[in-house]
C-alpha cells in the first residue's frame, strides 16, 4: 500500500473530480498558478485550464454564492476558501443559502456544493487566522460537515462527498497537510456519517476530530504506559453525527473524554456530551469530559499558543485527574 | 417600421393586460392582509413597467431570473398563475414555489427560470452570477437577470457580484429597480452618488440608467443588454427609475418618513396610467376595451381568491422534508 501525504490525497481527490465529472470545477482564491495556499492545486491549472480551475477576486461572498448559484442548476462546484476564518465574509451564502435551498423550495433546489477550507491554529497565525469553526456549520440544518484526520480518510470521504447533493463543508485541518498515511491504489470510500476507531481500548473513551485525532492518539499512548487502556474514537464528521459508535464505546469503557481544539463556550464536545449523558447516563462511571481550548483568541506568541490547543499531556492529566485513574 | 410597429402594439395591449391584472392581484393580496389572511405582503404598485417590460425582452422559461421580494409582476408575467401567487401569501397547501415555508414570492420555480429567492438583501444576486457562469461554461446562450432594489447596490454582495461578473464577462443583467427608498432610507442617505448606473463604469459593463415607469423605455434597454449578454459581450447594469406607492411592506408604516404630498406626486408617474393613456391616444385601445380589461381582471382575481382561500393548509408531517437532500 502507497504512503501518502493528507495533501496529495486531497490533490488525487480533486483530480479524480476532474478527471470523471465535467460538471465539477474548481474555484477560490490561489488555487491557479499559485497552485493553492497549501499547494493542494500544483499544477492542475496547466492540466485543466482556467475555466475549470477558476482563480477568483478576494471576494468570498460571490465566489461560495456563484457556487449555489451553479449548483443548483446542475453542476457540481468545489470551492476553496482559504481558511475557514474566511467563511465568515460568505456566511450568508453559506447559512442563509446553500443549507436553506432545499428545504425553502420545498425540494425543487438541491446544492451539490462542496466548500473545501482549512481549519486550525497552532501554526502561529494568531487570533484571525487560527479559528476552528466546523461546530458552528455542524449547528445548522442542511449542511454536512467532514472533518478528515488521515489521508486515507480525506480521499476516501472526498469520493462520498461527490456523490451527495448537499452542500459540504469539507475542513481540512492546516497542520494535517504533511501527515504521511497508507492509501491503497485500488478504489475506495468512506460513507459520511461512520465514525472510526482509532484504536480500540477499554478503559476509558477518547471521541476526538480532525487535527485532535493525533493528540487523543498521543494521549492513549502516553495513558498506555501507566496501563490505562484507551478507546480512540476519530468522527470523521459532524454531520451526519455517528453518535452509536461513541454510545458503543462509552458502554464498554464507562468513562469519556471529548477533546476538541475550539473554544469550550458553545464548542461541538458539548453537543456531544449531552447526547451520550440522554443516552447512556447509567452506563457512565463519571462525568463526561471535555477538553477544549479555553475560551481566548489565539495569541502569536508560540508558548501561549501551544498553551491554548489541547495537547496529549493535557488529555494525559484530566483523564487520571478527573478518573482517579 | 411599420410591421415593428404593429408588433409593438400588440406588446403593447399584452403588457397593458398583464400590468392590469398585476396591479389588481396586488391590491387584493394588499386588501387580503388587511383581512388579517396573509401575513406580509411587499406590493410591486409602481414597479409594473420595469418588471413587465424587462419580462417581455427574456426567452421565457429559457432566461433566468433571480427576483427579490417587490417582483410580483416578474412571477405574473413569467407564468404563475394568480391562484397559485394568493397561495403562497395565505400559506396553502399547492403553493409552488415553497411549498408554503418561505416568505410569499420566494422559492423556485424552475420550469419559469425562477430559480431562487432569498430574503437577505442582495445575497441573490452572487448566485445569479454563478448560474450566469454556468451558462458561459456550457456554451448555452441563456440570459440571466437579477433584480433588486436600490437598498441591496449598497451590499456588498452587490459589489461581488459585479466585479466577478465583469472580469468574466457573463451573461447577466443587473436590474436595479429604484425606488428611492431602502425601507425608510431615502437614496440621499444611500450614496454620495446622482445614480447607481454610474457605478458600472467602475466595473468595465455599460450602465444604463432609465425611467422605470415607461415600459418602452425599460423593454427596449431590455432588449438591448439581452443581446449584447446573448451575444457574449457580457453584463449590464440597468438602473430602472420606479416608484413605491405603498410603505415597503405590510409591517411598514411610511408615514413616519414619508409625505402624502411625495405619494401623491409620484403617482403622477403611475407607470398604469402612463401605458393606459398613451394606448388610447395611439388608439390601440378604446374606453370599451380597457373596461372589458379591468373587469377581466378582476373576475380573474375574484376566483384566485376564493381557489387559494378554499384550499387546505399544507400537511403538517411534511415540514420537516428536503432538509437534507434525498
Amino acid at each position: 500500500m502507497a504512503e501518502m501525504l493528507l495533501r496529495d490525497a486531497m490533490s488525487k481527490a480533486l483530480r479524480e473530480a476532474l478527471d470523471e465529472d465535467d460538471r465539477s470545477f474548481l474555484m477560490g482564491e490561489d488555487i491557479g498558478a499559485y497552485g493553492g495556499a497549501y499547494a493542494v492545486t500544483k499544477g492542475f491549472l496547466e492540466k485543466y485550464g482556467e475555466e475549470r480551475v477558476r482563480d477568483t477576486p478576494i471576494s468570498e461572498s460571490v465566489f461560495v454564492g456563484a457556487g449555489v448559484g451553479s449548483a443548483i442548476i446542475g453542476m457540481r462546484p468545489i470551492v476553496e476558501v482559504m481558511t475557514i476564518n474566511f467563511t465568515l465574509v460568505a456566511m450568508d451564502q453559506i447559512i442563509n443559502h446553500a443549507a436553506k435551498l432545499s428545504y425553502m423550495s420545498n425540494g425543487q433546489m438541491q446544492v451539490p456544493l462542496i466548500i473545501r477550507t482549512v481549519t486550525g491554529g497552532g501554526g502561529q497565525l494568531a487570533a484571525t487566522h487560527s479559528q476552528s469553526f466546523e461546530n458552528w456549520f455542524a449547528s445548522v440544518p442542511g449542511l454536512r460537515v467532514v472533518v478528515p484526520a488521515t489521508p486515507y480518510d480525506a480521499l476516501g470521504m472526498f469520493r462520498s462527498c461527490r456523490k451527495n447533493n448537499n452542500p459540504i463543508i469539507f475542513a481540512e485541518h492546516a497542520l494535517l497537510y504533511r501527515v504521511r498515511g497508507e492509501v491503497p491504489e485500488e478504489y475506495y470510500e468512506i460513507p459520511l456519517g461512520k465514525a472510526r476507531i482509532a484504536k480500540p481500548g477499554t478503559d476509558v473513551t477518547l471521541v476526538a476530530y480532525s487535527g485532535m485525532v493525533r493528540v487523543a492518539e498521543e494521549a492513549a499512548a502516553k495513558l498506555g504506559e501507566d496501563n490505562i487502556s484507551s478507546e480512540v474514537i476519530d468522527l470523521r464528521c459532524l454531520s451526519p453525527l455517528d453518535l452509536d459508535t461513541v454510545i458503543e464505546s462509552v458502554k464498554k469503557t464507562n468513562r469519556v473524554a471529548i477533546v476538541e481544539e475550539t473554544w469550550k463556550t458553545g464548542g461541538f464536545s458539548g453537543t456531544i456530551a449531552s447526547d451520550i449523558q440522554e443516552a447512556a447516563f447509567d452506563e457512565l462511571d463519571g462525568p463526561v469530559i471535555r477538553i477544549n481550548g479555553p475560551d481566548v483568541p489565539a495569541p502569536y506568541a508560540r508558548n501561549i499558543e501551544q498553551l491554548m490547543i489541547p495537547s496529549s499531556d493535557w488529555v494525559v492529566k484530566s483523564v487520571k485527574y478527573n478518573f482517579g485513574l | 417600421m411599420e410591421t415593428n410597429l404593429k408588433i409593438q402594439d400588440e406588446l403593447l395591449l399584452k403588457m397593458y393586460e398583464e400590468m392590469v391584472l398585476c396591479r389588481t392581484l396586488d391590491e387584493r393580496i394588499w386588501m387580503l392582509n388587511r383581512q388579517g389572511k396573509a401575513a406580509i405582503m411587499a406590493s410591486s404598485q409602481g414597479h409594473e413597467a420595469g418588471q413587465i417590460g424587462s419580462v417581455a425582452a427574456l426567452r421565457k422559461g429559457y432566461d433566468q431570473c433571480y427576483i427579490y421580494y417587490r417582483d410580483l409582476a416578474v412571477l405574473l408575467t413569467l407564468g404563475l398563475t394568480p391562484a397559485e401567487i394568493i397561495k403562497g401569501f395565505v400559506a396553502k397547501e399547492g403553493e409552488p414555489l415553497s411549498g408554503a415555508r418561505q416568505f410569499p414570492t420566494h422559492g423556485a420555480h424552475p420550469e419559469y427560470g425562477v430559480i431562487n429567492l432569498s430574503n437577505v438583501i442582495a445575497t441573490h444576486i452572487p448566485q445569479a452570477v454563478g448560474a450566469a457562469l454556468t451558462a458561459k461554461m456550457k456554451k448555452e446562450d441563456r440570459v440571466i437577470v437579477a433584480y433588486f432594489g436600490d437598498g441591496a447596490s449598497s451590499a456588498g454582495d452587490c459589489h461581488e457580484a459585479m466585479n466577478f461578473a465583469a472580469i468574466h464577462k457573463l451573461p447577466v443583467i443587473f436590474f436595479c429597480e429604484n425606488n428611492g427608498y431602502a425601507i425608510s432610507v431615502p437614496l440621499s442617505k444611500q450614496m454620495a452618488v446622482d445614480n447607481v448606473a454610474g457605478r458600472a463604469e467602475g466595473y468595465g459593463m455599460p450602465g444604463i440608467e432609465i425611467d422605470g415607469c415607461d415600459i418602452v423605455a425599460v423593454y427596449e434597454t431590455t432588449v438591448e443588454a439581452v443581446a449584447r449578454a446573448r451575444t457574449g459581450l457580457g453584463p449590464t447594469l440597468i438602473e430602472a427609475n420606479v416608484e413605491r406607492y405603498l410603505p415597503h411592506t405590510s409591517d411598514d408604516d411610511d408615514s413616519i418618513y414619508r409625505s402624502s404630498q411625495e405619494i401623491e406626486e409620484a403617482k403622477k408617474r403611475d407607470p398604469l396610467r402612463l401605458l393606459r393613456e398613451q394606448l388610447l391616444e395611439r388608439k390601440i385601445l378604446n374606453l370599451k376595451e380597457d373596461k372589458y380589461i379591468h373587469e377581466s381582471a378582476k373576475e380573474i382575481v375574484n376566483k384566485a381568491t376564493e381557489e387559494a382561500e378554499n384550499a387546505p393548509y399544507p400537511e403538517t408531517t411534511d415540514f420537516f422534508k428536503h432538509v437534507y437532500a434525498e
